[in-house]
């Protein structure tokens, strides 16, 4: 059997028993008691903070007194009004730039309520039973296509089902979640609990889901705009980036996001192979999570080299900490500028910058990393070309969701609007489904904003 | 270190934490454990007469209220007094007292309203060399059901008439312990003072239904099905008590009646409390049951620390000190104006204090975009709910306006003067302020 030590890149660097201790779930789930004494934490705020903070507007201190008062269900029950994915959003949201950043008590004591938690402890309990709160209004009669079954889609198939709308729902995948499947790091959606989600959001009715069709290939976006009353495009980012650094494409340099979608269909991680010593270019959530994966599989050294800051890293102080905690390096400020090897690659040469606040430029001071395997993270892109008007090489929409296109909406990761997160395209999902309704239906669309506070804020 | 020996009746301990009759004190086993710890006296578990079958209930006794993280707050029982044969509590008190010389030790009764059963019981009482005696007329279920304790405490002239026999049969002091579920708490007083008392202890526990079984619909702790009132105590009980010892301390005809303060005491403040307003020593149950003999350790040194730090050398020199200052609503100064003020540096923003003020109050508080909270004066009646609502500790203060100052909420000046609702002009019946 292969050790840490084995050059190259080979599966069975640890034992089964190992690996499957280190992708366990990052955040145990609280049991009764601990809910109940975090619960008893929230000072159910007046128009709490944590509520305008999440994306979806989940009304967090009712949930959190609902949970207190012994009905984790009900609790869920508020969750899901406001963000049907909250069982995963509980589990991969970064929290301390969301909610539990807004909290009082963070700001108060540095300890905010630990609201992911809880929500998963809500979302969970509902969810154990596979009971779906929702049921579908009368059938409207309307057909709406929905294209990409990622969070946004998911969010707003989910939405026009319940308004009562029939929704097919198109992936080019022939499994649906999008990158709730694919990207998530193994350890924070344990136990394949994104197809258990999307098997419960389903149970509301009225969406059939078409596997295995890609829009541009199988798809037109005329035909569907032809054939169904309104269409939603909930596509993600399907590019990567280019490295742009001299011997990109000898063997061992990968994309970070095709390596961690591998990993997430494997049933047994430690066929998995990984590089004996790992680098990984890039800054952002995807970096973070290739490089502690890399090390949880067993690689001896893993590097993230980024070439800014730490400070000005897309992903959070929490991810960083997490990933030094397991052991990666992040080096701060260099470039890659070569991979060198012979064939395949054998060290990464990197560049340290300065940035004078005009951009990027290189020291000219030098170092060399050994890399058998080199992770590419460096962002993904927007690859659908559809004739939509784009802002920022991303689809321009309002905040209902419109495009540029008659009847075509859009939301999640493939829109120039709000974060790359899951909370956001749940938010944008749901709100596109609003505007959907209220327009096919000639309605006003509903508020999907949390009621809470209103009066404060006018 | 402060001197903690109290002499309270005549009856000397080491400190004036006193076990109350309960189960800590239902046996030699317990009460010495107590003493070891350190505790200053037990008052023995309550004894019946000679041959009264005690039967406890055989499924749950008790029932609990609680706060943050299963802090225990109130605790409530449906437990009679001793269930053990009279001959064998008397021996093991007598050898406890023999062993234990220094501490007080006082025997709890509770025997029918009968004259020759006090008469049959006290004698061998005394024989124990126990320090006193202190007459459960507090018991407020079963026994009161037979005509004892609670139901005897309800009565004043039956106390005044029990009192009377012990004092006749019985040498030492009578301390008689009063049953809150009454009134007016100053009509035992006064009839245990009649009597010949010596003193007084109180409280004993508050009748109630911790919860109820919502889904057997029966009230909890739950026999069977069915479920009965029981007495309350533990630190949600202690506000009822200070109130009711203080009742006693500041009214004429019983202000020199030596109490025993008992009710909720969990820490040596809640005893200095207690003593402050009037008690001669205190007396506690539910913090031992909750946490263990080893509590009374923070108490005494507690207690002995804070005498330090105020310069008193004495129990004595604390008990009462309070009760002056306590006086009837219509006395209090009503020219005595306050208005809250919001720390902003200690503010986290939270809005509770909003959210009180606006929606069940005097809309005293405004709240801008930025979550900044403040207090409008001309809208304040400084009631000092938000002071109460906030999780920030001295974040919110109240601050008094000073005389000549003027008022923006009522347009007056600020009188420097006392004036209250005697003499206040919207009162019919004000006398002329003179
Ligand atoms: C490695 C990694 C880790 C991440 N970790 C986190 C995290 O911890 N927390 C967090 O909040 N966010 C995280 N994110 C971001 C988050 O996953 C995304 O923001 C979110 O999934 C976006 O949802 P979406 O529905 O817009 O797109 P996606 O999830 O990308 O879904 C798009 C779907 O559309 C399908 N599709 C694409 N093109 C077509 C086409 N032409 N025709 C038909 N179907 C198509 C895809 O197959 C996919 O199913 C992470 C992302 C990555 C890459
Ligand atoms: C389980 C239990 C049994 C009690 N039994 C007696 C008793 O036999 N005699 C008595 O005078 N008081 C009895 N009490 C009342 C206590 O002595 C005391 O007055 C009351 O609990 C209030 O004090 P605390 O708040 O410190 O517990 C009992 C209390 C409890 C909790
Ligand atoms: S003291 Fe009372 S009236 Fe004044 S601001 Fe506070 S809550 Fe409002």
């Amino acid at each position: 059997m292969a050790d840490t030590h084995t050059p190259g890149i080979t599966a069975h660097r640890l034992s089964e028993a190992q690996i499957a201790e280190n992708f366990s779930d990052l955040h145990p789930p609280l049991d009764r008691h601990e809910a109940r004494v975090a619960a008893d934490r929230c000072y159910f705020c007046y128009d709490a903070p944590c509520v305008t903070a999440c994306p979806t507007e989940i009304d967090i201190p009712l949930f959190i007194r609902q949970i207190a008062a012994g009905q984790p269900e009900s609790a869920a029950r508020t969750i899901f009004d406001q963000n049907i994915l909250g069982g995963m959003c509980a589990r991969v949201c970064p929290t301390e730039d969301l909610c539990e950043g807004a909290c009082v008590r963070e700001a108060a004591e540095g300890k905010p309520v630990e609201i992911g938690r809880l929500q998963r402890h809500a979302t969970d309990a509902l969810m154990a039973r596979q009971s779906h709160p929702f049921t579908r209004a009368a059938e409207t009669g309307k057909r709406v296509a929905v294209v990409g079954a990622g969070p946004a889609g998911l969010a707003c198939a989910h939405r026009l089902a319940m308004r009562g709308h029939t929704v097919t729902l198109y992936d080019a995948n022939r499994k649906p979640g999008g990158l709730n499947e694919f990207g998530i790091a193994a350890y924070k959606s344990e136990g394949d609990f994104a197809q258990a989600e999307v098997d419960w959001l389903m149970q509301i009715g009225g969406i059939s889901l078409e596997g295995g069709k890609a829009l541009g290939r199988d798809l037109s976006l005329e035909a569907l705009v032809s054939d169904f009353h309104a269409v939603f495009l909930g596509v993600g980012l399907a590019g990567v980036n280019a490295l742009r650094a001299e011997g990109e494409d000898r063997d061992g340099v990968q994309d970070a996001v095709r390596f961690i979608a591998e990993l997430r269909q494997a049933p047994d991680k430690s066929t998995l192979p990984v590089g004996r010593n790992v680098v990984v270019i890039g800054g952002g959530m995807t970096a973070i999570d290739a490089a502690i994966q890399s090390k949880l599989l067993g690689a001896e050294t893993v590097t993230i080299a980024y070439r800014r800051g730490r400070d000005r890293m897309g992903a959070s102080e929490y991810e960083q900490d997490l990933a030094t905690s397991k052991g990666v390096r992040i080096i701060e400020n260099a470039m890659p500028v070569a991979v060198h090897g012979n064939g395949a690659a054998q060290e990464v040469e990197l560049e340290y910058t300065t940035d004078d606040g005009s951009g990027l430029t290189g020291t000219g001071e030098r170092m060399r990393l050994p890399a058998d395997q080199v992770f590419k993270a460096i962002g993904q892109t927007m690859t659908l070309d559809c004739g939509l008007k784009l802002e920022r090489g991303k689809i321009a929409a309002d905040a209902s969701g419109r495009t540029s296109m008659d009847r075509v909406w859009a939301g999640g990761d493939c829109v120039a609007e709000g974060a790359d997160l899951t909370v956001w395209g749940a938010a944008q999902g749901r709100d596109a489904a609003e505007d959907i309704h209220a327009t096919l239906m000639g309605v006003a669309a509903a508020s999907t904003g949390a009621v809470m506070g209103e009066a404060a804020r006018t | 270190m402060a001197d903690l020996t109290t002499d309270f009746v005549g009856i000397k301990s080491p400190n004036p934490f006193w076990l109350a009759s309960a189960p800590p004190t239902d046996k030699a086993y317990n009460v010495r454990r107590a003493f070891d710890a350190g505790w200053g006296g037990a008052v023995w578990k309550t004894l019946a007469s000679e041959g009264e079958e005690i039967v406890n209930v055989n499924g749950p006794r008790y029932g609990a209220i609680y706060g943050a993280d299963r802090r225990l707050l109130g605790l409530n029982n449906i437990e009679l007094i001793t269930d053990r044969p009279l001959s064998v509590n008397l021996e093991e008190m007598a050898a406890v007292k023999a062993d234990y010389p220094d501490r007080a030790l006082i025997a709890s009764i509770m025997v029918p309203c009968e004259e020759e059963a006090w008469k049959a019981i006290l004698p061998r009482v005394a024989e124990t060399g126990c320090d006193g005696i202190e007459l459960n007329f507090g018991c407020p279920h079963g026994m009161s059901e037979r005509g004892m304790g609670a139901a005897v405490g309800q009565v004043p002239e039956y106390i005044e008439m029990v009192t009377r026999w012990c004092k006749q049969y019985y040498d030492r002091p009578v301390i008689v312990k009063l049953t809150p579920n009454i009134t007016d708490i100053r009509k035992p007083a006064m009839a245990a003072k009649n009597g010949g008392a010596d003193a007084v202890s109180l409280i004993n526990t508050i009748n109630s239904i911790t919860s109820v079984d919502l889904d057997n619909m029966a009230p909890q702790p739950t026999i069977d099905g069915k479920g009965s009132h029981g007495g309350y105590c533990g630190p949600a009980v202690k506000p009822i008590a200070l109130s009711m010892v203080s009742e006693i301390a500041r009214h004429a005809e019983t202000a020199d009646l030596p109490i025993s303060g008992i009710g909720g005491i969990t820490t040596w403040r809640d005893a200095a409390e207690f003593l402050a307003l009037g008690a001669g020593n205190v007396q506690v149950c539910t913090a031992a049951m909750t946490y263990g003999f080893r509590v009374v350790q923070e108490m005494t040194a507690g207690l002995s620390a804070w005498m330090d730090e105020k310069g008193y050398t004495s129990v004595a020199q604390i008990t009462g000190r309070a009760v002056p200052n306590v006086t009837d609503w219509q006395y209090l100064n009503l020219n005595y104006v306050t208005k809250a003020r919001i720390d902003q540096d200690l503010c986290i923003s939270c809005g509770r204090c909003f959210a009180a003020c606006e929606d069940t109050s005097h809309q005293a508080i405004s709240m801008s975009a930025d979550r900044t909270f403040d207090v409008i004066d001309a809208e304040c009646v400084a009631c000092n709910l938000c002071v109460d609502v906030c999780p920030v500790e001295d974040c919110i203060t109240m601050e008094r306006l000073a005389p000549g100052s003027v008022d923006p909420r009522t347009g007056r000046e600020v009188q420097a003067d006392y004036a209250n609702w005697t003499t206040h002009p919207q009162n019919p019946s004000a006398v002329a302020a003179e």
